[in-house]
């Protein structure tokens, strides 16, 4: 491990970022640390629970794993970087509405985890919801109503797409 | 207020209360939050079972006049963990009785080198000879605790047993066994502790029960009540993990905090967490059941060993627990329980959700699906013919008061599940099918609240104010931890008084602020504290009616202006209420007879299970839930509740193995202990009947362990009806599936050659 710190650049939540760390430093304890970003849990330390998810370069990834350098340039999105001007996220909205949060501690890596499913897959089936959070581990929920927080998600893109096809 | 009155609020689904700052990632749990000249802290633990410390020796590689150094002799009053004995040290002093017991705490502000300095703590001992299961404690060849090994006993009578068997027709006999289980809260233990002369020590913390640690920092810091202040920060999963083990933690931050003068973090990473902190307790459970030739039962004959491990923490009432659940819902003339809690030298077992119940009920639940098989008879019919109902006695012989629903409960499980088309297709199918399907039923109780006396001696206040800014503020130390206390209490205290959800709030979980309301277990916090603040809102309407002239009827905004005009005449707007018992409620603890709850939730579970006879897999294909657990005061929660707790148990039955190595957990990481994925949990159906319980709030009575409580006999029972193989033990992992089914092939071949 390098025993000299050395400067990064990365965007966050749309905000260009630059920080003095050792390149080995988790890219999980610099935004929790050097950013106080600290919505992005640590769980396991193991990339075993998702609490750490961040989405980084479109890529949904345990930034428990992830050496902070190489995030050089990269462009990150966490659980902060959701909601827009003061209100939630369509996720978010569907999560609070369906119960899709309780203790709350998975909740941020779920989300994001969620977020890159609708991304890539704005109507997921129910083998593709579980599939896309399984690397997301909930204690409390039984995951059924994360589930049905995603459908209901998904459920507004439709109906938002609907919109685009009937102008 | 009749508990079958209208409600706004109360069975709504209202928003979680801090639901919007978990989704925003602005909720602030333990690990989260920074203080001005904090260091983190660490634990030095033993690497033996059992054994004297010999000697303590430091690294001179390592700079140790950097290193704040606790052991046993700085603790300035008691050493140990207050609980219910006070067996357990705080940190080990000369003598270790379990692998990663807690010996000598370290801080330094850069947490690399506090790393690499408890590995540069080398300590001698002098071995002595552990013991590991329960039959090597009843040998009582060594006594590794007390005169004995045995924790604690109870022996509960009714009836004359040994008088039926002699005419019994039938007598069946089975034995069942559970394992370990780890909570697995996705947020480990952690905790801040600061300390400074004048103020003396506050704790911020992932806890259950604030004034269980302000109980426990009382005595070994030997300080008096107003110098210790315990604050819950947001908590991220609990389970009953955090009901007993935040004593040790908090204690073991503060004496670094003190020699220090820093702010101390404690925060655990996964496996220090898993292999340092409590599990739910290992048991055995024998029954010798007699029957009429009829299946009804005439005689019950239990006997129910548990593994405490090394210190006593809770053993004693998780064993009551699991005594009282061992009947399972049904009606016996004759019944003997006997029950010990057996210490051995591996990490103490402590409160998981469902304490001790869990592993009664699936000894009692498969076996009455042995019963059922043995004496041919179907098994849902058996329950049916044994089930307890309105005016019979439990083994206590408390009587059922209450109306008693398991036969609607029962009905509608079949029904929504389609029990016996899917069964009968199954057996058609089965016979021709590399993958065998079945469907198994558990039947079962849970006891709310506190067991026997137990409310009595909480003693519990709790009640509400009214803040300068508008607000009614409920005052309870009853934590959130993301079973939903928050919304609960918020929609009761809204209700009772008639304003808005908005116009409440919930006082922060501080010893300084709220008074003691009990702890956050036992399914409590809806039926029994949510009375108390029922309660507490009727008496404060009432004052300020005498008082501040509030009218029969009104607005919030009158409601307010009537507290501010209180305010101005007579200061404070504070209504506390004490706990009372419900009305003829008796309990002899020496006897352990009469009203052991002052209710019990009911449900009824079915599993749909494939075996997989290539990979020999299980897997829970469907389930459903149908309970009666009062008035259900938030749907969305309850729900959920109900889903978490069968995740859980599925994860109880077929996936969570804790494997101990010389009493040290040797797979303590999440990628080794592995719990249900989003993958492998099936759908659950839940349905409630509701008949609103008299003395709970709104009718309420406890949900949040009710449903841990079945799948594990359930599915079990499902892999019977599915293989015709008969497992009585959990975990069942697929090694274990292919032991069995493989030997019976081998047997069957040998049949057909």
């Amino acid at each position: 491990m390098s025993r000299s710190q050395c400067m990064l650049r990365f965007t966050v939540n749309g905000q260009d970022r630059a920080v003095r760390v050792f390149p080995m430093k988790r890219l999980l304890d610099v935004l929790r640390e050097d950013l106080r970003l600290t919505g992005t849990k640590e769980g396991c330390g193991e990339g075993e629970c998702g609490s750490c998810s961040i989405r980084m370069n479109g890529a949904l990834v345990n930034s428990c794993l992830v050496p902070v350098l190489q995030a050089e340039g990269a462009d990150i999105q966490t659980v902060e970087g959701l909601a827009t001007s003061g209100s939630l996220h369509p996720l978010q909205q569907a999560f609070l509405q369906c119960g899709g949060a309780q203790c709350g501690i998975c909740t941020p890596g779920m989300l994001m985890a969620a977020t890159q499913l609708l991304s890539i897959n704005p109507h997921p089936t129910m083998a593709e919801i579980r599939e896309g959070l399984a690397g997301n581990l909930c204690r409390c929920t039984g995951f059924i109503r994360i589930f049905d927080s995603v459908i209901a998600a998904a459920a507004r893109n439709q109906s938002s797409d609907q919109a685009v096809h009937a102008r | 207020m009749s508990t079958n009155a209208k409600t706004r609020i109360v069975g709504a689904p209202v928003l979680r209360k801090e639901g919007v700052d978990k989704l925003l990632g602005r909720a602030r749990y333990v690990d989260d939050i920074d203080r001005e000249g904090m260091w983190p802290g660490a634990t030095v633990r033993s690497t033996i079972p059992r054994g004297f410390i010999r000697s303590i020796g430091f690294d001179r590689r390592i700079d140790w006049s950097e290193f704040t150094i606790v052991s046993a002799a700085d603790i300035p009053g008691k050493n140990h963990v207050q609980l219910i004995f006070a067996d357990q040290p705080c940190l080990a002093d000369g003598i270790v009785n379990h692998c990663d017991e807690a010996i000598l705490l370290l801080a330094h502000p850069d947490k690399h080198k506090l790393r690499e300095a408890v590995d540069a703590v080398h300590i001698e001992y002098e071995p002595l000879p552990p013991i590991f299961t329960i039959e090597e404690s009843e040998r009582q060849e060594l006594v590794v605790w007390g005169s004995d090994n045995v924790v604690k006993s109870f022996l509960l009578e009714k009836g004359d047993v040994d008088s039926v068997w002699a005419d019994a027709a039938h007598i069946v006999e089975g034995e069942y066994r559970t394992g370990a289980q780890e909570h697995l809260y996705i947020e480990n233990n952690g905790v801040i502790a600061d300390w400074n002369e004048a103020a003396g020590i506050t704790v911020w913390g992932s806890l259950q029960c604030p004034y269980y640690v302000h109980r426990s920092l009382l005595a070994v810091f030997d300080l008096p009540e107003d110098k210790v202040r315990v604050i819950q920060t947001e908590t991220g999963g609990a389970f009953g993990g955090k009901e007993d083990y935040p004593s040790t933690l908090a204690a073991h931050a503060a004496l670094l905090a003190m020699k220090s003068c820093h702010p101390i973090k404690m925060v655990y990473d996964r496996m220090e967490d898993l292999a340092a902190t409590t599990k739910r307790h290992p048991s055995r459970i024998r029954h010798r059941t007699a029957l009429d030739k009829d299946g009804k039962l005439l005689a019950m004959d239990i006997d129910i060993a548990t593994d405490a491990g090394a210190y006593s923490t809770l053993s004693s009432t998780v064993l009551s627990r699991a005594t009282l659940h061992s009947p399972g819902p049904y009606v016996c003339p004759n019944v003997r329980i006997r029950s010990r809690a057996w210490a051995t030298n591996t990490v103490p077992y402590g409160a998981f959700r469902g304490f001790g119940a869990p592993q009664a009920i699936f000894a009692i639940e498969r076996h009455m699906d042995e019963i059922a098989s043995e004496i041919d008879i179907d098994p849902i019919e058996l329950r049916r013919r044994n089930f307890l109902h309105d005016g019979d006695t439990t083994a206590t012989e408390q009587v059922m008061r209450d109306p008693v629903i398991l036969d609607q409960l029962l009905d509608r499980a079949l029904r929504e599940s389609d029990y016996h088309a899917k069964r009968a297709r199954f057996a058609t199918e089965n016979p021709t099918s590399a993958v065998k399907r079945g469907m198994g039923v558990a039947a079962f109780y849970h006891g709310s609240g506190f067991t026997g006396s137990g409310e009595r001696y909480l003693n519990s206040l709790a009640g509400v104010d009214v803040t300068p800014v508008g607000k009614l503020r409920v005052l309870v130390a009853n934590t959130e931890f993301g079973q939903g206390t928050n919304t609960i209490l918020t929609q009761i205290a809204a209700e009772a008084i008639g304003i808005g959800y908005d116009d409440v709030i919930m006082a922060p979980a501080d010893t300084g602020i709220v008074p003691n309301s009990g702890p956050t277990v036992a399914s409590r916090t809806s039926m029994v504290v949510g009375r108390l603040i029922e309660r507490a809102c009727s008496q404060l309407i009432a004052m300020l009616r005498e008082h501040a002239g509030l009218g029969e009827h009104f607005t919030s905004e009158e409601f307010f202006e009537a507290s501010e005009r209180y305010r101005a005449a007579h200061g404070e707007v504070v209504s506390l209420c004490r706990y009372e018992a419900p009305p003829n409620v008796f309990w002899d603890d020496q006897k352990y007879r009469g009203e052991a709850y002052p209710a019990y939730a009911w449900s009824i579970q079915i599993a749909q299970v494939a075996v997989d006879t290539v990979t020999y897999s299980a897997e829970v294909e469907d389930f459903w839930a149908v309970q009666e657990v009062g008035r259900v005061l938030n749907p969305v929660l309850a729900g959920g509740q109900i889903e978490g707790g069968v995740a859980q148990g599925i994860g109880y039955a077929l996936y969570e193995k804790v494997v101990l190595q010389s009493g040290h957990m040797a797979n303590n990481q999440m990628t080794n202990y592995i719990m249900p994925t989003a993958e492998d949990v099936p759908l659950i159906h839940v349905f409630f009947e509701e008949i609103p319980f008299q003395h709970g709030a709104f009718g309420a009575k406890g949900i949040g362990e009710l449903p841990h409580d079945g799948p594990a006999p359930a599915i079990l029972n499902a892999i019977k009806d599915a293989t015709g193989v008969s497992f009585r033990s959990i975990p069942l992992l697929p090694e274990d599936l292919f032991e069995k089914l493989v030997a019976r092939e081998i047997v069957e071949e040998a049949a057909t050659i």
